[in-house]
């Protein structure tokens, strides 16, 4: 090595990258340790023997005709129930969403006076979001049975509280993470909130905003059938009667169903995207 | 709109003082070029009268008002009132040129109008208008990101002509222009302004050009006006004292001699003080 030569220098990031590496696996044991996970016992040969069991019931499927028809039918139910609420969700989310966003924010400019304060009367709003998404869907879905009784209404409220809450802090975060500077032009020549949100926002983000939204659509879809066990309506009610008769054949039928209705909703997720763009 | 800077500071929120005791007085339809090494604070600069950034300290008044005391919607029309060029247009790149035009004139349109026009475009005949002023006119109906970046900064100059406001900021509005269109640009800049008698706040990289078309020419450098001068009474040296910490040459967008509107005699060269206001 010639005299004076200086030796490549080191990476900077690297004790940084070493101690989150550390720290996320002292975090995951714990987790892991609280949970009594042990893959072993899913392979123990008396939970093999069990599954087995319940998977066997399975076959032959239940292809009679009005068992079909009845399948079809809470087939959509299922598909209303879950477009509904999405339709009520996103209904929610939009105004909110730009309710509690900084990009659009005309006191940001400057700042000028009042900025403090309107930003953090945003931040209840961003609060209502929390608290909105952080009770499960199927929670607001025992609370509205009781409200409205058995249905897919109560699945609709449940999916509309619950998914305005996801819907809202994403968009917003998509907002704030594509280039805001578009918006921020419309504000400095004089335009309001909205106005920098449809010329300044929506056209960087609408492709974002629409496969998320979609996908969140399919999320619906697997909710409302969980939500159905709870007697919530659609194809989650008629499994639930169909396990507790113990109709293997049905259940998968069901199942089928169920997965051709998430190859749809990503069908239409990946056509819409490819339109977009 | 005439103009009014006293002892102007901006520090940035990282700490970075960019202004340090800018003065400046500019009457309605006087046209002023700024320029200075990069790092100066000719964009804060620019961004301070733009209403963009509030300064640290110093007076500053936009037609004998302090910007800054007004109420939300006053100030907002006022922003209405100014058009800022970037030098790289904040235009999404899936929005029609259209429709970018027609965006300089949201605060104007008011709410609704400008949401209409996302439908149909409000004033097609108006934003054709000024994109031709820019030999853009047969791109109208083009998505932004099928133009080259040259085409997309004479986008943002067509927006703010059509925006017409009585404040002119550009900021290094021909970056992107080969000599003859940068040429072109800054002409029809200055058209603009004499028609309408429409203050001309322009920073300029380009030697040659500020000192071509404009009656004012401003040096700043470290956040401060170093002279404030006619350009027959900018010198030589008084450019190589401005870039001294650039390169031996001078930067300029032709190839020909430094050419000021009058040729200057050597007692006027010799007579000319460093700030001639």
């Amino acid at each position: 090595m010639p005299v004076g030569a200086a030796a490549a220098p080191r990476d900077p990031a690297l004790p940084a990258r070493v101690a989150l590496t550390v720290v996320a696996l002292l975090l995951l044991w714990p987790a892991l340790e609280l949970t009594e996970f042990d893959p072993r016992k899913l392979f123990a040969p008396d939970s093999l023997r069990t599954m087995g069991r319940f998977l066997g019931t399975f076959f032959p499927l239940a292809l009679e005709a009005d068992f079909l028809g009845l399948v079809l039918r809470s087939a959509l139910e299922t598909l209303a129930l879950a477009t509904a609420g999405m339709a009520l969700a996103v209904a929610l989310a939009v105004p909110l969403s730009l309710a509690v966003s900084d990009s659009l924010s005309i006191s940001r400019l400057g700042p000028s006076r009042g900025a403090r304060l309107r930003r953090a009367l945003r931040l209840p709003l961003r609060l209502l979001l929390v608290v909105m998404r952080s009770i499960p869907e199927i929670v607001w879905a025992l609370l509205f049975v009781r409200a409205v009784g058995l249905g897919p209404a109560a699945g609709i409220l449940a999916i509309a509280i619950n998914y305005a809450g996801m819907l809202g802090k994403v968009y917003f975060e998509i907002y704030e993470a594509g280039d805001t500077r578009p918006a921020r032009a419309v504000l400095e020549a004089g335009g309001g909130r909205l106005h920098a949100f449809a010329y300044g926002i929506l056209p960087v983000s609408l492709p974002e905003l629409v496969s998320y939204t979609v996908y969140r659509w399919e999320c619906a879809i697997r909710a409302s059938v969980v939500m159905g066990f709870v007697g919530a309506g659609g194809l989650g009610q008629q499994m639930e009667l169909s396990m507790r008769m113990l109709a293997g054949g049905e259940v998968a039928t069901m199942l089928i169903a169920f997965f051709a209705l998430v190859m749809l909703a990503d069908g239409i997720s990946a056509l819409l995207r490819k339109v977009l763009t | 709109m005439k103009l009014d800077v006293d002892a102007l500071h901006l520090t940035l929120p990282g700490g970075h003082r960019a202004l340090a005791g800018v003065s400046l007085a500019v009457a309605r339809g006087e046209r002023v070029a700024v320029i200075g090494p990069s790092g100066a604070g000719k964009t804060s600069l620019l961004r301070v009268l733009g209403l963009a950034l509030r300064p640290t300290a110093g007076a500053l008044a936009m037609a004998d008002v302090d910007p800054w005391v007004l109420p939300a919607r006053a100030l907002q029309q006022l922003r209405g009132r100014i058009g800022l060029i970037h030098q790289a247009p904040p235009l999404p790149p899936r929005q029609r040129l259209v429709t970018a035009v027609l965006a300089g004139r949201l605060g104007a349109f008011g709410l609704w109008r400008g949401l209409a026009s996302l439908a149909y475009p409000a004033d097609i005949a108006g934003a054709r208008a000024a994109l031709a002023r820019l030999d853009l006119a047969e791109r109208l109906f083009d998505r932004c990101d099928r133009l080259s970046g040259g085409q997309l900064q004479r986008v943002g100059v067509a927006r703010v002509l059509y925006q017409r406001p009585d404040l002119i900021l550009a900021d290094e509005p021909v970056s992107a222009l080969d000599p003859q269109l940068a040429d072109q640009t800054v002409g029809e800049l200055q058209r603009e302004a004499q028609a309408r008698s429409v203050t001309l706040v322009a920073s300029l990289h380009a030697v040659d050009l500020a000192l071509k078309w404009f009656p004012r020419i401003v040096g700043l450098r470290d956040g401060a006006v170093v002279f404030d001068c006619p350009p027959v009474r900018v010198s030589d040296a008084m450019l190589h004292e401005l870039y001294a910490t650039e390169s031996q040459t001078l930067p300029v967008q032709g190839s020909a001699p430094l050419a000021r509107p009058a040729p200057l005699s050597r007692t006027a060269r010799r007579g000319a003080q460093p700030l001639c206001r």
